[in-house]
């Protein structure tokens, strides 16, 4: 997994709130593979209409915010299905970090997994990024997961995460290598916890 | 003297394989279920040559592409019929047993599990589906997962996790007639936001949750992912052991009477601290319909709809409008005005037996205004309802009884609400799209459900329920 220590780039404001699985990857994209394109279907519902035009008013729609590496969210983003697939599609669409007060806890899980930073600011520090970024779309943003900073404009936010996923974005660290590090524990649970719970253990296949 | 403990602490240490200086800790995983949805994982472990570490406690369904009419293995859409497809064949080369398209078993996975007697109080269970919360309902811990860790369990079965803060909700109070474990959750969501319990294993608590059945206690927990929980429970009780004695994967005669007294001590103790607390009187909770984009939008039906221009609050106002705009509503329209286009009764939050029922009592005798289709959460419900007429009295008012499956909840088998169409709903989530681009839901009780499509709006269900039994 690729690391994320900084990230400097065009970030993108999405003023919602529930910005749900569903709406980041529409179901009916669920049957595709990554290697089919997932990032050309990102927000697609959002972005395009029933016809397949462009809807202009949505923001990534706008010439400054076509590729953005960040994104910029109200409250409870990537809340609903626990589908992995709206973290590939926003990745695969080159976005590397969300920014919002809160996140949808499976996705957030999901998002550790695949390399992408889901950075915790509160509501009115979403809202004045929001704020700042519409009114000079350039703006660039900076993310700093050593220093856990947020820079935009000239106003610097600190931003929260969990330790152990900063640590494991840092480091790009993949969780199977290191769980096969424990085999052995896991091994002696499994036989301890057989003679402790045997009935957890699924009665014969009827 | 140990310290006393929750639920959640009790189920967390029985599955803690080791604890990291950082706080994360390795857990147990008891079962695995597996849909057509998982092929990313399995695809995962065919590009690093590996083979599932613990097949038989790993159980696949396929439910959410499965056709609900007409001939269950004529799939017309070739992607759709290559997901049932590869459930088949990455079950059946890693040697899980597979309750498949063909199978009396079949249904949505969070109705199989519990129903098989795969679940079972004090079990650690994971799926790739965020309404793995669902099987918390007998008092385990159950939660939804991604991809990646889909793959992770499926090659170790173990998964990584910090401890979640732990919430308890207490709806105490009887509620009234007509009142579901459906009314409740939406009342609860509405009450705390669809963030409200991130972060939070939720332990459900209280004499309206006791009185529950096990039907309404899956509702319940289903439903707790839409206030953001990592996981909801109820501890199991009486009424948990009645319903899991004779399933078929649970454990038999004297082993399942020693499981019985294992599983009583799975409840938290009395004086066990949570870091969250929240409490509703069941006696206050009324029939409750969702008119706007999120399970959080939720009020009494006899309520009206809110009107941003009264809201002070210019972000909240903006939601509302936003929220009201899509689903073609005027500012502060009552409740009970808006006509519906469409009804669906099922998915894995309301199409059990005991669901079922409730909706053939109001609709006994009646005609749907609407068409609409009803979907048995699972194959052994679909003949159990058609054993006791439910199926004739669906038919009856005008509705198609189809085969088990997802279904309607996600339209991606082709069931599908039409761009602009208002349909009610007895599913989880009336996110934009959801049922289709463009579809309009409502989500409800059956019960209520059954009463929209009489009365071709939402409306209230207690009048139609007047000397009826239910
Ligand atoms: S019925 Fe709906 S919510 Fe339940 S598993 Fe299927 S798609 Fe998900």
């Amino acid at each position: 997994m690729e690391k994320f220590v900084k990230l400097t780039g065009s970030a993108c404001p999405i003023d919602q709130s529930n910005v749900n699985t569903d709406q980041i990857l529409p179901a009916r994209y669920l049957k595709w593979t990554r290697a089919m394109g997932i990032g050309k279907v990102l927000f697609h519902d959002l972005r395009f209409d029933a016809e397949g035009n462009e809807r202009p008013e949505f923001p990534i729609n706008k010439p400054a915010w076509r590729n953005p590496k960040i994104i910029v969210a109200a409250r409870n983003f990537g809340c609903g299905s626990s589908r992995e697939a709206a973290v590939y599609a926003l990745c695969d669409h080159g976005v590397r970090c969300v920014i919002a007060p809160s996140f949808g806890d499976i996705f957030s899980g999901n998002a550790v997994q695949n390399g992408l930073l889901t950075a915790t600011v509160t509501d009115e520090e979403a809202s004045e990024i929001i704020d700042a970024l519409t009114a000079n779309p350039e703006l660039p943003v900076a993310v700093d997961l050593e220093q856990q900073t947020v820079v935009c404009g000239n106003r610097t936010y600190a931003f929260a995460i969990d330790p152990v996923r900063r640590t494991r974005l840092l480091n790009g660290w993949d969780d199977i290598a290191l769980t096969e590090s424990y085999r052995d524990k896991i091994a002696a649970f499994k036989s301890k916890d057989q003679t402790k719970r045997p009935w957890a253990i699924p009665a014969a296949n009827p | 003297m140990t310290a006393p403990q929750t639920l959640v602490d009790k189920l967390w240490s029985a599955h803690e394989i080791l604890r990291r200086d950082d706080g994360e800790s390795l857990l147990w995983v008891d079962r695995h279920y597996v849909h057509e949805g998982s092929f990313h994982a399995f695809n995962k472990l065919s590009e690093r040559g590996v083979t599932v570490a613990e097949p038989g406690l790993t159980f696949g369904v396929a439910d959410h592409y499965v056709p609900t009419r007409g001939s269950r293995r004529d799939i017309a859409n070739p992607e759709i019929a290559r997901m049932v497809r590869q459930v088949e064949e990455n079950t059946a080369k890693h040697n899980i047993r597979l309750f498949g398209l063909d199978d009396p078993g079949q249904g949505i996975v969070h109705v199989v599990g519990p129903e098989k007697g795969l679940t079972l109080p004090g079990l650690l269970i994971v799926c790739g589906d965020s309404h793995t919360s669902t099987h918390g309902a007998l008092g385990a811990y159950a939660f939804g997962i991604g991809a990646s860790e889909v793959a992770h369990v499926l090659m170790t079965q173990t998964i990584w996790q910090k401890k979640p803060r732990r919430m308890r909700v207490t709806v105490d109070g009887a509620t009234a007639p007509g009142i579901s474990g459906k009314d409740i959750v939406l009342a609860i969501i509405a009450h705390i936001g669809a963030d409200g319990a991130t972060g939070c294993a939720v332990e459900f608590s209280g004499s309206a949750i006791r009185a529950l059945s096990i039907e309404g206690r899956l509702t319940l927990c289903n439903m707790s992912i839409e206030a953001g929980a990592r996981c909801g429970m109820v501890a199991p009780d009486q009424t948990t052991f009645s319903y899991l004695k004779g399933r078929p994967y649970a454990p038999a005669g004297a082993a399942f009477d020693a499981a019985v007294e294992e599983w009583s001590m799975l409840k938290s103790d009395p004086d066990a601290a949570f870091e969250e607390e929240v409490t509703l009187d069941g006696r206050r909770i009324a029939p409750v319909v969702t008119w706007g984009t999120s399970p959080e939008d939720a009020l009494p039906i006899d309520a009206s709809v809110p009107d941003p221009s009264s809201e002070a609050d210019e972000n909240r106002a903006k939601y509302l409008r936003d929220a009201l705009d899509y689903m073609g509503i005027a500012p502060g329209k009552r409740l009970t005005d808006i006509a519906i286009d469409r009804v669906f009764i099922g998915s894995c939050t309301n199409a059990r037996i005991e669901d079922l029922r409730a909706a053939a009592a109001v609709l006994a005798g009646r005609t749907s205004k609407v068409p609409g289709l009803v979907s048995a959460g699972s194959t052994p419900i679909k003949r159990q309802a058609e054993e006791e007429g439910l199926d004739r009295i669906f038919r009856e008012a005008g509705l198609d009884w189809g085969e088990s499956g997802c279904s309607m909840c996600v339209g991606i088998n082709g069931d599908l609400v039409a761009a602009g169409e208002r349909c009610a709903s007895t599913t989880n989530r009336n996110f934009r799209g959801r049922q289709g681009p463009g579809a309009r839901t409502h989500l409800m009780s059956p019960a209520m459900v059954a009463a929209a499509a009489v009365a071709g709006r939402l409306a209230d269900v207690r009048p139609l329920l007047a000397g009826r039994k239910v």
